[in-house]
């Protein structure tokens, strides 16, 4: 048994040297019989890695985002189409929240010296929006509960609004008209970088007024979208539910009368969305591994008709037929091998220049390595299993009789 | 005279290779053929024998019979005690491996081997280890007179000198019988008959040569010359009747 293993051993030993000194005696045809699973590798390991590498790139900015943060969108029932100001400051009391921002948002007509603008986006801040974004004030004050409370007729202008209206003078102080009413400008902010996941979907701000007086100037007293900022140490799963007990009855437990988006759920759809699309590249990928292993085996079956007279003679020398069915299996796996290792290496440098290119983060994946080289080998066997066999099944005769 | 009637006392009680009514038959197309009729054939352990016959005549298909790369239609044949024809692919070959050394018309070596390779290959497959095989090998060609050519390619060594790896390629496995089918076939008078000197000496260790060809000339280096014409073998009793 042990001598058995030994000389297997030593057979294997021996066809690896065979084969490298077989591949190398035919470098051409080894080289473009190669050069199919080294692009399938390739086109593998470069999507697969480019793919990831843009999906955590995403998903690191959503989360950089939106983190902390739990958005709550109100559908309403019949007799109630959002929340009241008392219904946000019973949410803002829970334990799990540490505040809340509601999103009212309007275009409206500015008009100011002169010069009129049209579809200008303002949003309805609240005090705590700006507990949040201590830095976001360059001139002037923020808009504090005291403007809240009193729907006051004040805003803030963003630096694009100072250079349109104001030609880059201090604007504190002036008046602006936003839809016919006018407001009293009390500062001047800078461009939000990080407002949450409601900004990405409503596109940048350039004023800010109270989100009372938003709401009235919408004809409406109900907010019906928010952001909830989670206290310290909980998780967006407390919160949920802690926001779901105490909206349950503010909708007397009316169904399908709001929803609450977590990052997590948003952050499980970019990955399911992202994993598709690796899934599907890979496979498309694919492709072109399996015609590289036909490639593969159609150079084996070449080869094993060529080197007839030379399988007949190890017969004659005593070669058993397993043997020589091992020394055209493992020449067909080192060379699908071969194509692989160098596939993945260029695949890896090819991803590598692409994330430079796209700006994406380059994340070298364990498992594509994996897939590309293992997928190679297992190419290497199972194309090469038939022409392997019929090596091995040759008859010594008629292999020695064809010399 | 002495060890004659030592090997004829060991071939009674042990078959070192006996064939007994061996017929070997073809499907050519539609027709058989019958390649080998009825062939009975024994030698003893230590003989040197020539099969000399035309071509055409069944000699290499006998060839293929004695050196287990064959069976037979039908008939008996023992090789060292083991009835060949129940025998699988795999125990054949083991048994080639052990038993039978074999030299071609055109000495076959692997063009991408050194020498020393060549001769390594039988051994390789038997399972020997690489510093045992490299003894083995090294010690067979400088017994072929091949001392200073361990590392040379096939193309770079001259017909005889190919012919003298082949012949140690076939005995580095230590076989029992050497089958040599036409191996001056290829080969110039000269080196022909160096190799036919090369033979003589093999025997002369007491090792059992079986050749076979077409030469009557070269048939009658071997002690035993039988004949072999469209299948049917006949004891040729001696030898340089040509």
């Amino acid at each position: 048994m042990l001598k058995s293993i030994r000389s297997t051993f030593i057979m294997i030993h021996e066809c690896i040297t065979m084969s490298i000194s077989n591949i190398w005696g035919n470098k051409v045809r080894s080289f473009l019989t190669v050069l199919g699973i080294l692009i399938g590798v390739t086109a593998v390991i470069a999507l697969i890695t480019t793919v990831s590498g843009v999906s955590s790139s995403i998903t690191s900015s959503f989360t950089s985002l939106g983190a902390g943060t739990v958005s709550v969108s109100i559908t309403g029932s019949d007799l109630k189409s959002g929340l009241t100001r008392d219904d946000l400051k019973t949410l803002t009391e829970l334990r799990e929240v540490d505040g809340i921002t509601p999103t009212v948002s309007l275009r409206a007509q500015v008009t100011c010296s002169g010069e009129t603008e049209s579809n200008v986006n303002v949003s309805g801040k609240s005090s705590y929006y700006f507990h949040l974004n201590e830095d976001i004030v360059t001139h002037g004050r923020e808009l504090n509960f005291i403007d809240e409370d009193n729907s006051s007729f004040v805003c803030l202008v963003s630096d694009e609004m100072v250079s349109t209206f104001f030609f880059a003078v201090n604007p504190v102080g002036a008046t602006l008209y936003i839809n016919g009413t006018p407001f009293t400008v009390v500062g001047r902010f800078k461009e939000d970088s990080s407002s949450g996941i409601a900004s990405i979907f409503s596109g940048k701000s350039n004023i800010f007024i109270p989100y009372t007086t938003a709401l009235k100037m919408n004809n409406s007293s109900l907010v019906t979208s928010f952001t909830v900022y989670m206290s310290e140490g909980v998780t967006s799963s407390q919160v949920s539910s802690a926001l779901e007990a105490a909206l349950d009855p503010m909708f007397s437990y009316e169904e399908d009368t709001y929803t609450i988006t977590t990052m997590d759920s948003i952050e499980d759809t970019m990955e399911t969305m992202t994993g598709m699309m690796a899934t599907l590249l890979g496979g498309i990928a694919s492709i072109a591994l399996v015609v590289g292993g036909i490639g593969i085996m159609n150079m084996m079956l070449t080869t094993v008709t060529e080197r007839t007279v030379e399988i007949g003679l190890k017969k004659a020398l005593g070669a058993k037929p397993w043997q020589i069915q091992v020394q055209f299996l493992i020449e067909s796996f080192m060379l699908s091998l071969i194509g692989g290792i160098a596939g993945v290496i260029l695949g890896l440098l090819l991803s590598l220049i692409l994330s430079e290119v796209i700006g994406s983060t380059f994340v070298v994946s364990g498992g594509a390595i994996a897939l590309g080289v293992g997928f190679s080998a297992a190419v290497g066997i199972l194309f090469g299993w038939a022409p392997a066999r019929k090596a091995s099944r040759l008859n010594p005769i008629d292999a020695l009789r064809s010399m | 005279m002495d060890k004659a009637a030592e090997v004829e006392t060991e071939m009674s009680t042990n078959h070192f290779f006996h064939m007994q009514n061996i017929c070997k038959d073809y499907l050519m197309g539609e027709e058989v053929s019958h390649i080998l009729k009825n062939v009975n054939l024994s030698i003893k352990e230590g003989e040197y024998l020539s099969v000399l016959g035309p071509s055409g005549s069944g000699k290499s298909t006998l060839m293929n019979i004695i050196g287990c790369l064959d069976v037979p239609t039908s008939g008996n044949y023992i090789l060292q005690g083991r009835t060949v024809e129940d025998l699988t692919s795999g125990e054949l070959a083991d048994l080639r491996s052990r038993e039978i050394g074999f030299i071609f018309q055109n000495s076959q070596l692997l063009p991408r081997l050194t020498a020393i390779r060549n001769v390594e290959l039988p051994l390789i497959y038997a399972g020997v280890r690489p510093k045992e095989r490299r003894r083995r090998a090294t010690a067979m060609l400088e017994r072929v007179g091949l001392a200073d050519r361990l590392y040379h390619y096939p193309n770079q060594l001259s017909g005889g000198q190919q012919q003298r790896v082949a012949i140690a390629r076939a005995l580095v496995g230590n076989p029992s019988i050497l089958l040599a089918d036409e191996p001056t076939g290829a080969l110039d008078q000269k080196t022909g008959k160096q190799i036919m000197e090369l033979f003589q000496t093999i025997n002369d260790d007491g090792r059992t040569i079986l050749m076979i060809t077409h030469d009557m000339n070269i048939a009658a280096h071997a002690h035993r010359v039988v004949h072999i014409i469209d299948g049917v073998l006949t004891e040729g009793g001696g030898t340089g009747d040509a």
